[in-house]
């Protein structure tokens, strides 16, 4: 048993390992607490809701891995989703045929990536930080955004819109098939591509790479680039779950993703983490507010559990290096 | 006031201390004199840095240990206390606070108290003055420390101890990273400090300072003393050989493999001021030498040499073909290689792995058909050089920080030779390298230049060009002023003309 323990835990990681044990205590213990837990009504719900901050985290991880944050990702996927919906309106609303969406799908990725080139070429040329680049760019997008809406909701589209959002291929709902996708590509990308591998390198040291010939620029720019399309397609999940774009929409969850990467294992301050354990971060995050949420808590409250619960990661994770560097100088 | 001079500042005996299982010091004695410049040498995890942090109260050596400072027997020291008796530490990094001005800075222990209270600057400046006179130097003192180069920031964290009127001042490493000229304003100060009766322990790799400064020297091995040694008499070779119990072989043998195809020819190369018309060839198989004062224009040669920056006039070729390098990208692509002086924030990207730091040349070499990057052809890669190199390590996923300095030294060569260069440039390769370890490095490079690559072998320490070079240049002021041959002449020579 020990021996399984040891074999899983080494070949998937220790960090990954922990965030799995949790998850499993986490669905024990809400299971037995109410029977409405292990239901496939609340376990697809689940994953209707996981998605779009699931993809949005993703917008995150490879900037804060390269040293940066996009603080911009919000408001580009509302850009996004704005893109996508006037289209929709330009070829006739609740009429627009499939055709028009292609379109639009399209228009909203390239918004997102034009959104993700210009942080990332400021952030490539001009050496400014990227908390500065994309918290102006987060800014520009929410005055541009509001500008356009005049501050209000855009809705009236074609149904099959809403399919994306709501319906389901083999019982597994669309916009969780869209995340594994996007998961599965982004930790192959971070993996075992030479763009992943200088993301890491630049993250944990900018001048030495450039020094080892790693093309520093064109990494950090398409780091943004990639964001930013991820961002686009959050914003068309957004439009197709709620079936409205407005400005602002999904403010909140901004904060939440870069607290979902820290517990994820992604080192806050670049070079080090992996996508697999922030999908793990993301489920627990999941499973905690709907779990809170059947055993009847307030909303508001499960949102002071995840703070809570992420204050007690850190201080479990300091004590677990405590104790790992104390065992290793007694031997 | 003193009545009687002790005999000794310091005097330590019969020290030993433990780390677990590991003993770190073994009854080490250690004594100093009132204005003695004095040397403490040793390699890396000989105890030199335990002994300092038991001297200044950090650690608590185990029982039996004897510890007078100024003649009073001392029962038990405290980081408070030795400060108080005068007993003062310059850490490497100098632990200043970079943007304080220098007068803060230097008067920042008497700004210290339990509570807390308004403090004017202004009060401390005319002690802060007092004591930079003392020390013959001038200072701007609303100056912010991070606007000051390296070596005035030493001047300072020397003041500050001297403010809290230090007997004794420790230096960690003082001159790793200043400049030749640097150096010497620095041994002018200490002199003057010694002078006024401060002693000064030097804790330095650099052997010919060492040997330069101080007039008795300290060799600790592996936690124990190998003895005390005056300095007068005693070679940079002989003190080598004490600290690692290697004997060591400085001789100069003519290089028979040296082809006459050129690999590099550089025609009249100037970079505005830095430097001007400077030509030099380097044919396959030959290892050629450049030194000289720091700010000679070394360094910015070979920035230009690697396509970091674009000269202002005159021709680099390169297997006779003219090269145009717009970045280190195309001269790696061309077959140049850079070992950077400054391994850690340039040469390695030390929290990352030995095999990601060795990979990070040559990704183009390890990719599978589909443009991947294979972990099978990275691993046999990186394996293949490890054991090229004998590079002593754990796993290969271990930091590259956790290595020592040889061991790092050889991580850039492995990254280096696995670009398959023609031409390697090597700018300072054995600052922070352990004495017995450089041997090492020099014989690696030794057999590269046998298998046909050009070297350029850039470095301050003139024994260092002299001993592993086919001919020396010697650049001052921007300009490559003559041409040493160490198979004709001596070392000795070449100092004279590079300290000229």
């Amino acid at each position: 048993m020990r021996q399984l323990v040891q074999h899983i835990s080494d070949h998937i990681g220790k960090e990954t390992f922990a965030l799995i044990c949790f998850l499993t205590f986490l669905f024990v213990t809400f299971s037995s607490l109410t029977p409405r837990f292990l239901t496939v009504a609340n376990l697809s719900s689940m994953a209707f809701q996981l998605p779009v901050l699931g993809i949005l985290t993703l917008a995150m991880v490879a900037p804060i891995l390269s040293g940066g944050l996009n603080l911009a990702i919000i408001f580009t996927a509302n850009l996004s989703g704005l893109t996508l919906a006037w289209t929709l309106l330009q070829a006739g609303g609740p009429d627009a045929g499939i055709v028009a969406f292609i379109i639009g799908v399209a228009a909203a990725l390239a918004v997102g990536a034009a959104a993700g080139l210009v942080m990332g070429l400021a952030v490539a040329y001009t050496g400014a930080h990227p908390i500065l680049v994309s918290l102006a760019m987060m800014i520009f997008l929410r005055g541009l955004g509001e500008f356009l809406t005049r501050g209000g909701d855009i809705s009236g589209f074609p149904e099959f819109v809403g399919t994306i959002g709501h319906g389901s291929l083999f019982l597994i709902p669309i916009p969780m098939i869209i995340f594994t996708l996007v998961a599965l590509a982004w930790h192959v990308m971070l993996v075992s591509t030479k763009h992943g591998f200088s993301v890491y390198m630049i993250g944990s040291n900018l001048n030495a790479s450039e020094y080892s010939g790693i093309p520093t620029k064109k990494t950090l720019t398409l780091i943004y680039t990639f964001s930013g399309v991820l961002c686009g397609i959050a914003g068309i999940l957004m439009v197709s779950r709620f079936n409205s774009v407005r400005v602002g929409h999904g403010e909140a969850l901004l904060l939440v993703t870069v607290l979902a990467c820290f517990l994820g294992g992604i080192d806050p301050f670049g070079g080090f983490g992996k996508v697999m354990p922030v999908v793990i971060a993301l489920i627990i995050l999941q499973v905690l507010s709907s779990g809170l949420n059947l055993l009847g808590a307030n909303q508001h409250l499960s949102t002071a559990v995840w703070g809570l619960f992420l204050i007690l990661v850190m201080v479990i994770r300091h004590v677990v290096n405590q104790l790992r560097n104390y065992l290793a100088r007694r031997e | 006031m003193m009545t009687t001079d002790p005999e000794w500042v310091l005097s330590l005996e019969n020290v030993s201390k433990n780390f677990g299982g590991v003993k770190a010091l073994t009854g080490v004695s250690f004594r100093v004199k009132p204005g003695e410049v004095h040397c403490l040498a040793g390699e890396n995890g000989c105890g030199k840095s335990t002994l300092i942090k038991i001297i200044t109260g950090v650690y608590t050596p185990s029982p039996g240990a004897k510890l007078n400072i100024l003649g009073k027997e001392i029962e038990h020291i405290t980081p408070a206390l030795a400060r108080e008796m005068g007993i003062s530490v310059i850490w490497q990094d100098l632990a200043l606070f970079p943007h304080m001005s220098v007068a803060e800075n230097i008067s920042f222990d008497e700004v210290l108290g339990f509570w807390p209270r308004l403090v004017r600057t202004e009060s401390f400046k005319p002690k802060v003055e007092a004591i930079l006179k003392r020390l013959n130097v001038e200072m701007d003192l609303d100056e912010p420390i991070k606007n000051l180069p390296i070596a005035q920031r030493q001047i300072v964290a020397i003041a500050r101890a001297l403010m809290g009127n230090a007997k004794l001042i420790f230096m960690d490493e003082p001159t790793s990273s200043l400049t030749q000229s640097e150096t010497s304003m620095l041994m002018r100060i200490v002199q003057k400090l010694s002078e006024d009766g401060v002693a000064v322990v030097f804790v330095s790799h650099r052997l010919a300072e060492v040997l330069a400064i101080s007039s008795q020297v300290t060799v600790l091995r592996d936690g124990h003393l190998v003895g005390v040694f005056p300095t007068e008499g005693m070679t940079q070779t002989k003190l080598a050989e004490l600290m690692t119990n290697l004997t060591l072989i400085n001789e100069v043998t003519a290089n028979p493999g040296i082809d006459t195809e050129s690999i590099l020819e550089i025609e009249n190369l100037s970079h505005k001021n830095e430097f001007q018309n400077v030509s030099l060839h380097i044919k396959k198989g030959e290892i050629v030498g450049l030194t000289g004062l720091i700010g000679a224009g070394r360094t910015e040669l070979a920035h230009v040499l690697i396509g970091m920056t674009k000269p202002t006039s005159g021709t680099i070729r390169l297997g006779g073909k003219e090269a145009n390098f717009n970045s280190i990208r195309d001269a790696i692509l061309e077959g140049i290689a850079y070992v950077s002086e400054d391994r850690l924030s340039l040469g390695l990207i030390q929290p990352q792995s030995i095999a990601d730091n060795i990979a990070t040349t040559v990704l183009n070499r390890i990719l599978t058909f589909m443009g991947f990057v294979s972990a099978k052809k990275k691993e046999s890669m990186v394996n293949h050089w490890i054991k090229e190199l004998a590079i002593r390590i754990g796993e290969s996923s271990d930091a590259v920080s956790t290595l020592s300095g040889g061991n790092q030294q050889r991580v850039v060569l492995a990254k280096w030779l696995a670009t398959e260069p023609r031409l390697m440039i090597l700018d300072n390769p054995t600052v922070g390298v352990d004495v017995g370890a450089r041997a090492g490095i020099f014989r690696i490079v030794k057999s590269l230049a046998e298998q046909g690559m050009g070297i350029l072998l850039i470095s301050d320490e003139v024994h260092e060009v002299h001993f592993n070079s086919d001919r020396v240049l010697v650049m001052t002021n921007g300009e490559i002023k003559l041409e040493h041959n160490p198979l004709e002449h001596s070392v000795e020579q070449l100092e004279g003309i590079v300290y000229a």
